[in-house]
Parts: structure tokens; C-alpha cells; sequence
């Protein structure tokens, strides 16, 4: 579980983050949404220990990050799995390279062990025979998909993705949410997701934090969003024709 | 920021950087791969320009000293002076500069904005460490051979050009460059070498590792690198020179 404490950020004169509260559970996908420049982006780099806050506190599993030793950071970093926006897969590496490299750091496996791990979370996140292609030989959801193969090669306890969906086109986009979802189900793992895809909200969002200005401003799940009255979400949310409608209708259908 | 800025935050990348490598085996891979890219590719480049250089030095150097009361065997001492003085270990210094500093500063500025070294320390990387020491020790163990590579090549140019042009003989040259010989002067050169190496590798990377921005920014950090290296080169040539000859 992760407890987020009155976190407070900023760089220079602009505070981003004005004191976010938000608990996040085991085995559920939580996700965080805002418009461009609300702090999610922060939020989430605050909490992967990218920013160091100016005040609060963020604990994992009871754990403040900002109090651990170095030996505690390290295996706390290895707890961690995280999906960039870009991928940031190394450009130099092929796909089995890029998965396996964490294991190659951080344990003593022999290179049979590492390619029989590699192959589970390669065939788990279905991507078979692209072993030995480079990130440039991919298209943006397989990348996607390495990225979250990489993240998970550690068996990580806590997994954070910064707009999984970005650049995918609206199938790929489902198809990365919902294997997202599995893997925080199979695993019982921590899932934290910054979105702006609605698609996502409505889908997988079992616990939505919403940002605006560097504040929370709203905290519920996919069901809630449709009741909801807080007007910056609905502002935010229902902001096209399409998902108008799709909230009228859900809400006739509840009447 | 202002310059000193820059510099204490460069010593402070050096402080990250100068750790024990978290795991022996990757670092040597990278360590082979860096000394692949920074030094055996650039070996093409340093083989061709010493040797024309050479020749234009020797050449240069012959038409210059036209008076009979100068024996020809001087073209090849002043030849090898100023190859292995000043032009092997500054000159060629100043070219990898512009090589290998812009692909380190590219390479290194391209993973920052495309969040690879966030994707290092995330993972409990530091990432200073893991992308800039194998770069420093690949180009202080490799650009001496280089360098001493270049020197030979030159005096053998200046050789080439005096046989070819007929403006001194190369007998005489060749005892000119067998003249005097002062194994100190190699040890200076070397030295030059080694810090010229040193700077190659670390001020390209701190102008790469800091970037902010995307793809213009990375272009602009390139460009700064290389001018930087440059001057940081032309400086220390100057304190090292009045330092260890005077």
C-alpha cells in the first residue's frame, strides 16, 4: 500500500503539487487524472523518489521513502517497475537485452535463469519472437508492452505508468489497459497509472484520483465519475459530445 | 547559471560518478563498448589527418628553413617536435573533441529526454556512474595508444612527403628525427594526453547528462560541449606546457 501525506512540490516560485493526500491499495489500478499541467506528471515522479518533496511524506507499505538509508533505497528501487510515456527503452538494446537488464544488475541468476524469466514476462505480455529486435523495429503499443515487461522482470510490489496510451491507437490502447490490470490482479501489485485517455477511466479505474491545480480535487472509482456532481470533474471528463452522452445514458439506465 | 555553477555542479557529477560499479560484469561489457565507440572508430580519422598533417608539417618545415647553412636533418627534428609536442597529443585532442564529445553529449542528451536515465535510476541506477566511467576509463586506457599512433604516423608522413616532393631526403630526415631524442617529451605529451582524455570524456557528458529540453536541445548541448572541450583543451595545453617545459 502506498500512503501519500500532505505532499507538497514545487520548483522555484511555482508550487505544483499544494498538499495531495491519496492512498493507494494492493491489487487494484488506481489512476490519476487532471488536465496538462495539474502536477500528475509530478505526482508521479514525486512518488517513483524522481522529486524529492518540500514537505509530506510518502510511505510504502509503512516505509517513508525520504527516510530510507542507501541499502534501504536500493532494494525499495528494485520493489519498483515503472511504464514512461516514451517507453524510454534503451535504444542500444534489443528487446531480451532491455528486459533482462535489471536482472543482470541486480541478481546473481545464471544467464539460463535470466532468459527463462525474459521469456515468462515476454510470452506474459505477448510478445513472442521479437527477442532479438530492436526498440526501433517496434511499433509504439509492442514497445509498450517491452516497457511493461521491463517493469515487471523483478516481480515489483509497487508498478507506476506514465500515460500508458499515449500515441496508441484506441484498440492497442485497451488492449495495454487491460493487460496493466491483469498483471496488477495476478501479481497483487500496486498499480499507480497517470491518464488522460477516458477510455482507461471508464475501464480499469477501480480507485481515480483527480488533479487540478496541484490539488486533489476529487477522489472515486469508474462508477462514481458517472454520478458525480464536482464540477471540475465533469468539466474534465465529460468535455466531448460522446462522453456526454454515454454518461446520459448510464445515468437513465440507473433512474 | 552562472559559470561557477557549472562547475561546481561538474565536480559534483564527477563526486556520482567516481563510485564502485554496482555490478563488475556490466561495467566491463560497457567498458568494451565504449572503448569500441570512442576509441577503435575513431581511429580512422586520427590515422589520416596525422599522417597528411605530417607531411604538411615536413613540408612546411623545408621551405621554410631554404639556406644552405641549415642541414636538411633539421626538417625531420622540427618535424618530430612538433608532432609529438604539440600536434599528436592538442591537435588531435582538439578533433576527438569534436567527435567523440558531440556523439557523448548526443547519446547521453538523447537518453535524458527520452527518459532512459530516469529508467536507470528508477531502477536503483546510478546512472552517472554506469553511462560516464566506463567512458572515462575507455578513453584515458585507449587515447594514449591513439595518440602515440598519431605521432608515428605523422613523423612517417613527413617522411612520404619529403621523398615524394624531393625537398630533403629522407636519410636525413630520418636522422634528424633520431636526433636528440628526449624521452621526457613523450612523458609530457602522454601526460597532455591523459588529461585531454579525461575532459574528452567528462565535460561532453555533463553538458549531455543535464539537458533540458528535446531534440534542439540536445543539438545546442552538443555544440556547446564541443566549444567547451575545446577551450577546456587549449587552457590546460597552455598551464600543462608552462607547467612541465619551463
Amino acid at each position: 500500500m502506498i500512503e501519500v501525506n500532505n505532499l507538497h512540490k514545487g520548483f522555484g516560485d511555482v508550487k505544483v503539487l499544494k498538499g495531495i493526500t491519496a492512498t493507494f491499495h494492493p491489487g487494484k489500478t488506481s489512476l490519476i487524472i487532471g488536465q496538462s499541467g495539474s502536477g500528475k506528471t509530478v505526482f508521479l515522479k514525486s512518488l517513483i523518489g524522481l522529486h524529492t518533496p518540500e514537505d509530506g511524506t510518502i510511505s510504502f507499505d509503512g516505509r517513508i521513502n525520504t527516510k530510507f538509508t542507501d541499502d534501504e533505497k536500493q532494494q525499495w528501487r528494485q520493489e519498483i517497475g515503472m511504464v514512461f510515456q516514451g517507453s524510454a527503452l534503451f535504444d542500444s538494446q534489443t528487446v531480451e537485452e532491455n528486459i533482462m537488464f535489471p536482472l543482470k544488475m541486480f541478481t546473481k541468476q545464471t544467464n539460463d535463469e535470466m532468459l527463462d524469466r525474459v521469456n515468462f514476462v515476454i510470452n506474459r505480455v505477448n510478445l513472442q519472437n521479437s527477442n532479438n529486435k530492436l526498440p526501433a523495429e517496434l511499433s509504439g503499443g509492442m514497445q509498450k508492452r517491452v516497457a511493461i515487461a521491463r517493469a515487471i522482470v523483478m516481480n515489483p510490489k509497487y508498478l507506476f505508468c506514465d500515460e500508458p496510451n499515449s500515441g496508441l491507437d484506441p484498440q492497442t490502447a485497451i488492449v495495454i489497459d487491460n493487460l496493466i490490470q491483469e498483471i496488477t490482479d495476478e501479481y497483487n501489485i500496486t498499480t499507480v497509472i497517470n491518464t488522460h485517455d477516458m477510455n482507461s477511466v471508464m475501464e480499469i479505474g477501480e480507485k481515480i484520483v483527480f488533479l487540478k491545480n496541484g490539488k486533489k480535487a476529487w477522489e472515486g472509482n469508474s462508477e462514481g465519475i458517472f454520478k458525480t456532481d464536482n464540477e471540475s470533474v465533469v468539466d474534465f471528463v465529460y468535455s466531448s459530445n460522446l462522453f456526454k452522452r454515454v454518461r446520459e445514458a448510464y445515468l437513465n439506465e440507473k433512474k | 547559471m552562472n559559470y561557477l555553477e557549472h562547475v561546481g555542479k561538474y565536480f559534483l557529477m564527477l563526486g556520482r560518478v567516481f563510485k564502485k560499479p554496482q555490478k563488475t560484469k556490466v561495467f566491463y561489457a560497457a567498458l568494451l563498448k565504449e572503448i569500441e565507440d570512442l576509441g577503435l572508430k575513431s581511429l580512422g580519422i586520427i590515422m589520416f589527418i596525422s599522417f597528411f598533417i605530417g607531411g604538411v608539417i615536413a613540408l612546411q618545415t623545408a621551405l621554410n628553413l631554404d639556406n644552405p647553412f641549415i642541414p636538411d636533418s633539421l626538417v625531420g627534428f622540427a618535424a618530430k617536435r612538433s608532432i609529438i609536442l604539440e600536434f599528436a597529443p592538442t591537435f588531435c585532442s582538439i578533433i576527438l573533441a569534436g567527435k567523440v564529445g558531440s556523439y557523448i553529449t548526443s547519446s547521453i542528451g538523447t537518453m535524458r529526454v527520452t527518459e532512459q536515465i530516469d529508467a536507470l535510476e528508477v531502477m536503483g541506477i546510478n546512472s552517472l556512474n554506469h553511462l560516464v566511467l566506463p567512458k572515462i576509463l575507455a578513453t584515458i586506457f585507449f587515447y594514449p595508444f591513439l595518440i602515440s599512433l598519431g605521432m608515428f604516423l605523422g613523423i612517417f608522413g613527413g617522411w612520404v612527403a619529403g621523398v615524394l616532393s624531393g625537398l630533403f631526403s629522407g636519410v636525413e630526415y630520418i636522422e634528424g628525427v633520431q636526433l636528440e631524442f628526449n624521452p621526457f617529451l613523450l612523458f609530457y605529451a602522454i601526460l597532455k594526453t591523459l588529461v585531454f582524455a579525461f575532459l574528452i570524456a567528462t565535460v561532453p557528458s555533463y553538458h549531455g547528462y543535464y539537458v533540458k529540453g528535446g531534440s534542439i536541445a540536445v543539438g545546442k548541448a552538443s555544440t556547446q560541449s564541443v566549444v567547451w572541450t575545446t577551450i577546456l583543451i587549449v587552457i590546460t595545453n597552455y598551464f600543462l606546457t608552462q607547467m612541465l617545459l619551463t
